[in-house]
């Protein structure tokens, strides 16, 4: 009894799916790690109205390969989201609700216009892993709470942020660069160049509508545990000789919990 | 009236400036002054102008792109303009993204026969010749599978670019043929060769069927007083072909009547299974797509690796997509359906230096691939169809050899993860029920892939068909993927399912019909991608992303809604039922009445016969080099030991958030064996993974050579953190002339080798897969015939369960003062080396060498599993299992990847050879660790009993130092050029 009431307690999750989408477990997972209760939803569920995204309180769109960036990466499945789904999903951003777009969900937000700017070919036209570090750069966004650097993975073809000058320049002003690329850790580590892909200003993901709205190019669901890290059998054998423990956790989880406290 | 929509770019465009790069390397470097690329879409179906716009407006991102409907916005100045599209039925997987997005778009479905198709624009400027051009647009294309249109700027400025079309048109010949069997011997064995001639004087391809086969073929069909249809004959071929029957594995070969496979490979698992008894963890072997074993309480972990080679020779990038779409499938199709959760992939290939032409006519006019080209094509299929699949590419690995010239391998692997019991039944138990219908779910079918499974039973030649290739399409497959692992599997809602694999439909239903004895198919229902594909190309057609299932006729309304919703097309072609009999009607009439019993059991066994070929090879002078830093170089250069980052880090290996050790390891992202994972998330389980192969042993030793592969494989995975007590492989043969008895006995003792170690071991052979005509038959630049043969390969894949995945140990040396050690016994053992092939590039000579490393099964055991006491306890700081190269190379790559120096002497290792053989002996059951000094103690007495050297130190002045037995310094080099040798052969791939 006690358990079914604090379910329905939980912050609840919308994390997108179908069409070639395919962070969908790793990301719910994420959110159910953090504390809330996440729901995989294919889209077609969402526009035939089997489910309404009006019930939930954070959508997350995932990673994956939507249509197989074919016409480029983001655009048949953002297309799908405006024909079916666009006055729920305007009617969602205007209330005090949180919406996520990660790697291809980054580059369907943009498609959609929810953010500014565009993702195009990586500098060297090849899709790319590696990990990267970033640095918060903005202080408006719950979804950045506390953090000031991460490292989390990059896999992608298309992450270069693209925007014209003056809305840089405008999204500057306004303190909605979530993150940029940065030499840290991983950088130093594998010596890595800080940006993996050419976007301007480094620029890793962006904000929208008060910061309730991030897109990132980089997996923060994909960095939940230190056993994740590249350096983590370094780490490891730091530790042990050092007669310390790791954290459990990795660097990508308190973009998660974060979210949850946010209605808390 | 066919419209055409062009996007081109408004801001730089990063493919086009690799282009330029590109085009400069082929000589044209200060000619070619920029590129400029367009992509195209021509619709064919009937929109009207406002439409039009419309579907333009959402085909460009107004930030990035500007589109033109009906005209094509070229740069104001160039000189070339090259358009690149598919030929007629080529899968275009952009293609129908569009058609399916316009139609979501516009709200109406397109008419039967309507459609969109892709191509590409590029804008060429440069004082560039007609032939230099030329050469351009043949790097642009494959001329199997597109097609290219060159236009001066003159001409595309006065008539523009025509608008093209590329529908399949068929003249409907949904006709069946009767074949006559009532011939002579002589032409009996030319129809098996050659085919079925249509009317029109065009053969068909290969049926790939011996005087034997045709002959009892010929008295079945006797016995049932009639002739066959071509769709019966062609049915036959498909499920007696090597490729499906595994005949050479399944035929008595010598005196070992019950063949290779059931005598050694079947027989070690069974045995190793009952001297396991309780502790037996493996659940379903040999008798589904894939094998399986325990993962825990709750899950099975299933595994199997496939080859694509003869398709991968004509389209690399097509044959090596489809490659790995295709096993995974096997596993979607393993039990009830297993989840996917990691590709591995293996790339055998000639030098991309190497530019002699092959032919494949005596006219010169077919022209092979250049090994450049191929691998560019089959590095990049995997990208495309691991990446979009969203399963992360945990391990791989890339050989070179100049006789794979003729014909690449590609291994293409996937893990499988399904829960052991699902609603309540065992979920490796499926059977197609008596009345289930007959599901087709997935893609739809079309010419491609006509005859893959008889043209891989056969050497390739002028004959091989251009129908034979097929390009995956990852999108459609995993939507199909999820909706039936993620979804209809959970619900109960079929009964059995199985991959359309080789053979399409004709082999995964008759193989399903097993289950219940019988099927009757209507063929007429098979969702075509264009209308008049004869009946025998629809039955056969290895069309890409089918999945075949039985489902209870209750279930039907209820599973078909969910694809529908899930937006999988999924089509019942008929029913299973016990008649015994395959049949199959097309618009009712029958064109296919054959006994399951004669369809799979009806093979005649063919005696196998070897015989033992004594070769002795060429040794080297003696060497007395007292400097071998310069010979270390260039062998971390080498093709086969050098760094493959660039293949790495193109492919995903963190989606599913399970990666642990990853395929680039340490500071300086060395490539490594091993690989391990944490594929359920909430579980701190792992699974190790790695993969070996000793191709150059073959020819001096077939035996030793499986046995080293099967040593490598397995100390590779327990180097990385794996266990020998949990410990299954996988046998992936690819031969060649397998007729040849010369070719059989290097077969035999091979699998006997596997028989012999597998026991040996207690590592039971849980899933396997063979490929036994890897020969080229062409001719070179002068018309002279050629036979490339490649050198018998095996590849063994370990697959091993870990009880906790933090335990997993990495190659890199991690901290200075941490002592070295060598496990194990160093022999003179370079026949066939890494080593001598370098040699042998330096003196133009051939020395292969003779002793080839032996493997002492019993004393590795013991070694591997004291090894993996120092695991459990955590002891060990870095572990490489010594390989290609020998000694120096592992410690190279140890200190490459940690960024970190070596004080080594050789003063004390057990070795019975010179100082440079120690160095680079390929001596087995070897691996190279160091350990915190804490720990030194401890870890020599959990490996008290077994050999091992204290033969240096980690140090702190980032130099790789060793000195001989005699004291003497033999290699002193800057671990920073160690690392630049070893990243420089592919750095600008």
């Amino acid at each position: 009894m006690k358990k079914q009431k604090a379910k329905k307690n939980k912050v609840k999750v919308l994390v997108f799916s179908g069409y070639g989408l395919n962070c969908e477990e790793e990301t719910k997972y994420a959110f159910e790690l953090a504390g809330g209760q996440a729901d995989i939803v294919h889209i077609n569920d969402l526009i035939d109205s089997t489910k309404k995204i009006k019930n939930y309180q954070i959508l997350a769109f995932p990673g994956g390969f939507s249509y197989g960036d074919d016409t480029g990466s983001g655009k048949a499945y953002a297309n799908k989201v405006r024909n079916h789904l666009q006055k729920d999903l305007e009617e969602f951003v205007k209330q005090k609700k949180l919406v996520i777009g990660i790697c291809n969900g980054f580059q369907i937000l943009t498609n959609l216009g929810l953010l500014p700017g565009a993702l195009t070919f990586n500098k060297k036209a090849r899709y790319l892993d590696r990990w990267v570090d970033v640095k918060v750069e903005s202080s408006i966004s719950p979804w950045l709470k506390g953090i000031n650097k991460l490292s989390l993975p990059i896999a992608h073809g298309e992450g270069k942020y693209f925007a014209p000058a003056e809305t840089l320049e405008q999204l500057n002003f306004e303190d909605r660069i979530a993150v940029r690329y940065t030499k840290g850790e991983v950088c130093e580590y594998q010596n890595l160049e800080a940006n993996p892909n050419g976007a301007l200003e480094d620029i890793a993901g962006v904000l929208g509508y008060d910061g309730r709205v991030i897109g990132m190019m980089p997996h923060p669901e994909r960095a939940l545990f230190t056993t994740q890290l590249p350096q983590f059998p370094f780490l490891n054998e730091k530790a042990k000789r050092e007669g310390k423990k790791l954290p459990k956790v990795g660097p990508g989880f308190q973009i998660f919990q974060n979210a949850i406290k946010f209605f808390k | 009236m066919p419209s055409r929509i062009t996007i081109s770019y408004k801001v730089p465009d990063a493919r086009a400036t690799v282009k330029e790069k590109q085009f400069e390397s082929f000589g044209l470097k200060g000619k070619n002054k920029s590129v400029s690329i367009a992509d195209a879409y021509t619709i064919d179906a009937s929109l009207n102008k406002k439409d039009l716009e419309k579907v333009g407006e959402i085909l460009a991102n107004p930030l990035l792109e500007k589109y033109s409907v009906n005209k094509i916005e070229a740069p104001k100045k160039f000189d070339w303009l090259i358009e690149v599209s598919y030929l007629p039925g080529v899968t275009d997987n952009v293609g129908n993204t569009t058609k399916e997005t316009i139609e979501d778009l516009l709200k109406k479905k397109f008419k039967s026969g309507e459609s969109v198709y892709s191509s590409q624009i590029f804008f060429v400027t440069g004082e560039i010749k007609k032939e230099e051009v030329e050469k351009i647009a043949y790097s642009l294309h494959n001329p199997l599978i597109q097609k290219s249109r060159i236009l001066p700027e003159t001409e595309f400025k006065k008539n523009g670019l025509e608008i093209l079309v590329p529908k399949v048109k068929l003249e409907s010949k949904s006709t069946v043929t009767e074949i006559n069997l009532n011939i002579t011997d002589e032409e009996l064995a030319k129809l098996g060769k050659q085919g079925i001639i249509d009317k029109d004087g065009t053969s068909r391809g290969p049926l790939a069927l011996d005087l034997d086969f045709m002959k009892a073929i010929q008295a079945y069909f006797k016995s049932t007083k009639r002739n066959p249809t071509d769709v019966e004959l062609e049915s036959i071929a498909q499920t007696w072909s090597e490729h499906c029957k595994h005949t050479i594995f399944a035929n008595p070969i010598d005196d070992i009547q019950k063949g290779l496979y059931k005598s050694y490979i079947k027989e070690a698992t069974n045995i190793i299974r009952k001297k396991k008894g309780k502790k037996d963890f493996c659940v379903s072997v040999f008798s589904d797509n894939a094998g399986a074993i325990i993962f825990d309480d709750k899950y099975l972990v299933s595994h199997k690796v496939e080859t694509h080679n003869s398709p991968s020779a004509l389209d690399p990038f097509g044959g090596a997509i489809t490659g790995i779409v295709g096993v995974n499938r096997d596993e979607i199709g393993f039990g009830m359906g297993a989840k996917p959760i990691a590709n591995v992939y293996g790339f055998c290939l000639a030098d991309p230096k190497d530019t002699r032409p092959l032919f494949k006519d005596k006219n010169l006019t077919q022209k092979m691939l250049p090994p450049r080209r191929i691998m560019d094509g089959v590095i990049a299929g995997v990208n495309v169809g691991g990446n979009c699949s969203g399963i992360p590419t945990a391990q791989g690995f890339v050989y070179f050899n100049d006789r794979y010239r003729g014909k690449p391998l590609v291994f293409a692997g996937t893990v499988g993860l399904i829960p052991r019991i699902i609603k309540g039944k065992d979920s490796t138990e499926k059977e197609a029920k008596n009345g289930d219908y007959i599901v087709m779910v997935g893609g739809r079918v079309g010419q491609d892939g006509i005859h893959g499974a008889t043209f891989s039973s056969e050497e390739m030649d002028s004959g091989s068909p251009a129908t034979a290739v097929q390009i995956g399409d990852p999108i459609t497959q995993k939507k199909l993927s999820d909706a039936i692992v993620k979804e209809a599997r959970d619900l109960g809602l079929y009964t059995s399912i199985t991959d359309n694999g080789a053979g399409g439909i004709s082999c995964s239903v008759a193989e399903m019909a097993k289950e219940c004895n019988g099927c009757s198919v209507e063929l007429e229902k098979v969702p075509l991608k264009y209308p008049g594909l004869e009946p025998w190309k629809i039955w056969i057609s290895e069309s890409q992303e089918r999945m075949t299932l039985s489902v209870p006729k209750s279930k039907w309304e209820k599973f078909n809604e969910l694809m529908k919703r899930r937006g999988v097309e999924a089509t019942v072609i008929g029913t299973f039922n016990n008649s015994g009999k395959c049949k199959v009607t097309f618009d009712k009439k029958v064109i296919m009445d054959v006994e399951l019993e004669f369809l799979h059991n009806g093979l005649p066994k063919k005696q196998l016969t070897t015989m033992e070929e004594k070769k002795v090879f060429v040794e080297p002078p003696v060497q007395n080099n007292s400097n071998l830093s310069k010979t270390l170089i260039s062998m971390l250069k080498r093709l086969n030991i050098a760094s493959y980052e660039f293949i790495s880090n193109q492919y995903d290996h963190e989606v599913q958030a399970s990666s642990v050790l990853k395929p680039l390891q340490g500071r300086g992202l060395v490539n490594a064996d091993a690989a391990v994972l944490k594929p359920v998330l909430d579980s701190k389980r792992g699974i190790v993974l790695s993969a070996a192969l000793a191709p150059t042993y073959s020819e001096i030793d077939s035996y030793k050579m499986a046995a080293a592969s099967i040593d490598t494989s397995i100390r590779t995975a327990i180097a990385a953190g794996g266990d020998i007590e949990n410990l299954a492989l996988l046998d992936n043969f690819c031969w060649c002339s397998s007729t040849d008895p010369v070719r059989l006995n290097q077969l035999k003792k091979a699998v006997k080798a596997c028989f012999d170690y597998s026991i040996l071991y207690g590592t039971p052979l849980i899933s396997g897969k063979d490929s036994m005509f890897n020969d080229f038959k062409g001719f070179d630049k002068d018309g002279k015939p050629l036979l490339i043969s490649i050198p018998p390969t095996l590849l063994i894949s370990s697959i091993g369960v870990m009880k906790d995945a933090t335990k997993a140990i990495s190659i890199d040396f991690k901290f200075a003062r941490d002592l070295i050690y060598i496990l194990g016994d160093t022999y003179n053992e370079l026949g066939g080396s890494e080593y001598f092939a370098l040699l042998s590039e330096e003196d133009k000579k051939e020395y292969v060498g003779n002793n080839v490393p032996a493997v002492d099964g019993e004393k590795n055991k013991k070694l591997y599993k004291a090894f993996s006491k120092c695991t459990e306890s955590g002891i060990i700081a870095s572990a490489i299992s010594i390989g290609r190269g020998g000694l120096v190379v592992a410690l190279s790559k140890s200190s490459i990847s940690g960024k970190l120096g070596a004080e080594i002497s050789l003063e004390k290792i057990k070795s019975t050879t010179s100082d440079n053989f120690t160095l680079f002996s390929e001596s087995q059951g070897r691996i190279l660790a160091s350990v915190n000094p804490k720990n030194k103690d401890k870890f020599e007495k959990t490996l008290k009993g077994n050999s091992f050297t204290l033969i240096g130190k980690v140090s702190k002045d980032e130099k790789i130092k060793i000195v001989g037995k005699n004291k003497n310094e033999i290699v002193n080099i800057n671990v920073a050029d160690a690392l630049k040798s070893y990243k420089s052969t592919f750095k600008d791939f």
